[in-house]
């Protein structure tokens, strides 16, 4: 496991961009601190909701101009 | 109430309240197996416009901007409404005239194809065969780095323009002015066909409203549905149409609407191959353009002007349809259905290749 958080920048992408960059990043990282940035209550919840159906751990957090999804395993 | 529709219930609950409500309103006086079609009641509205001049489907559903009003209520009330825009709004316009086209070569969007298929009219397995087809596309478009950008955050007065517009239509409706150089009008209502069947105009504001509301709150799509199921192995939007579907099928059969069959089928014509293109067409469409028409319009009603500008293509597109002949009726393809379908797969085709990032 890695101790670096890597940071995922989908602000404003349609569906399904939001959970498909965020797929890439869980594939190629096992476990670790994942951070998503989105701009809607939707990203943020399909984010959310996909990394946990994959065994994450997934806090939903308000930022300037959206949400930012914090991703653990 | 809230809480159930944005959880993972939420989708069987809304999906089953859409269903059920949809198929009322073809009881209380919508035509048959379209209590509610995103496609066909933009495309009356078109007409009720005088965007174009099919007599037959012409009336200004209060439903579509009934629908807008309920999600910009909605996400309003839950702090959701969020202007936003500057995704590629040219490309989503021509993808919103594509959807359109395939639509009514089908002769009805993603919702309709299901509630042909709760109602008995077998043609419509072909579109929803169609309909898995292209959205099959769309995901290898996606794969392969499809993106139309990032939108950015807009001022917060500009997305109250849809919702303005929706009300704007509603007072059309409520208060039709006669203003026409030949006696009535500039507002059309058709005095035979489709477009003279409809509910209540109350009846379809409240159901409109509520139906805005629920789509909005639990996410519903009849498109990212497939697209999540087929893509990424997730069932949450799917539980949706599945509801949908069984809703609609339960009601009808109550009410003695179910009929099954493949001829003599309400505004359904029996050309399996074109009732199969058409909505490939329509779902690659709204698969490139992340969502259908139903969630297009609530996205609109949430300020995103992007589903704005892809609504706005969907009206164009209904008129072009009929202005053109491309638009089907019960008697089959229209005389231009079959290039507008070309044109318009050729076209998502060039807006999938060409509006890529970089490759998964």
């Amino acid at each position: 496991m890695s101790d670096a958080i890597i940071t995922v920048n989908a602000s404003g992408l349609s569906c399904p961009q939001p959970v498909l960059e965020t797929k890439k990043i869980l594939d190629k990282n096992p476990s670790g601190r994942v951070e998503v940035l989105v701009d809607t209550a939707t990203s943020r919840e399909n984010v959310a909701r996909f990394a946990e159906n994959r065994g994450w751990k997934a806090v939903k957090e308000e930022r300037e101009g959206g949400y930012k999804v914090v991703l653990e395993k | 109430m809230d809480k159930i529709l944005t959880s993972r219930r939420g989708p069987w609950v809304a999906g089953g309240l859409l269903g059920g409500i949809a198929v009322l309103l073809a009881y209380w006086g919508n035509p048959a197996n379209m209590g509610f079609c995103a496609a066909c009641f933009t495309r009356d509205i078109a007409g009720a416009l005088g965007l174009h001049r099919a007599g037959a489907v012409q009336y200004l559903r209060p439903e579509i901007p009934a629908f807008i009003l309920g999600s910009f209520a909605s996400a309003l009330f839950f702090r959701e409404y969020s202007p936003r825009g500057g995704s590629s709004p040219a490309a989503r316009f021509f993808l919103g005239v594509c959807a359109m086209f395939g639509a009514l070569v089908f002769l009805g969007c993603p919702w309709r194809a299901y509630l042909r298929v709760a109602g008995g009219d077998w043609n419509a397995l072909y579109g929803v065969a169609g309909l898995a087809a292209g959205v099959l596309i769309g995901i290898a478009f996606l794969w392969n780095g499809f993106s139309l950008g990032a939108a950015g955050r807009n001022p917060k007065a500009s997305g109250l323009l849809m919702p303005l517009a929706a009300l704007a239509l509603l007072g059309l409706v409520f208060f039709p002015p006669l203003l026409g150089p030949s006696g009535p009008g500039p507002v059309f209502f058709s005095k035979e066909g489709p477009g003279s069947q409809h509910a209540p105009l109350l009846v379809s504001l409240a159901a409109g409203l509520l139906m805005g509301w629920l789509a909005q709150r639990s996410r519903f799509c009849t498109v990212g549905a497939l697209r999540d199921l087929l893509m990424m192995r997730e069932g949450h939007l799917f539980k949706g149409i599945v509801a949908f579907t069984a809703a609609a099928f339960t009601v009808n059969y109550a009410l003695g609407q179910f009929h099954p069959g493949f001829e003599k089928q309400p505004i359904a014509h029996t050309q399996e191959l074109w009732n199969f293109l058409g909505m490939v067409l329509s779902g690659l469409a709204f698969t490139l353009a992340g969502g259908c028409p139903g969630r297009q319009l609530s996205m609109a009603g949430e300020g995103d002007a992007d589903a704005a500008v892809f609504v706005l293509g969907m009206l164009t597109g209904a008129a072009l349809a009929h202005n053109f002949s491309a638009a089907s009726s019960g008697a089959g393809v229209g005389p231009f259905g079959v290039p507008a379908t070309v044109v318009g797969l050729v076209m998502c085709g060039l807006i999938g290749f060409g509006c890529r990032e970089k490759a998964l």
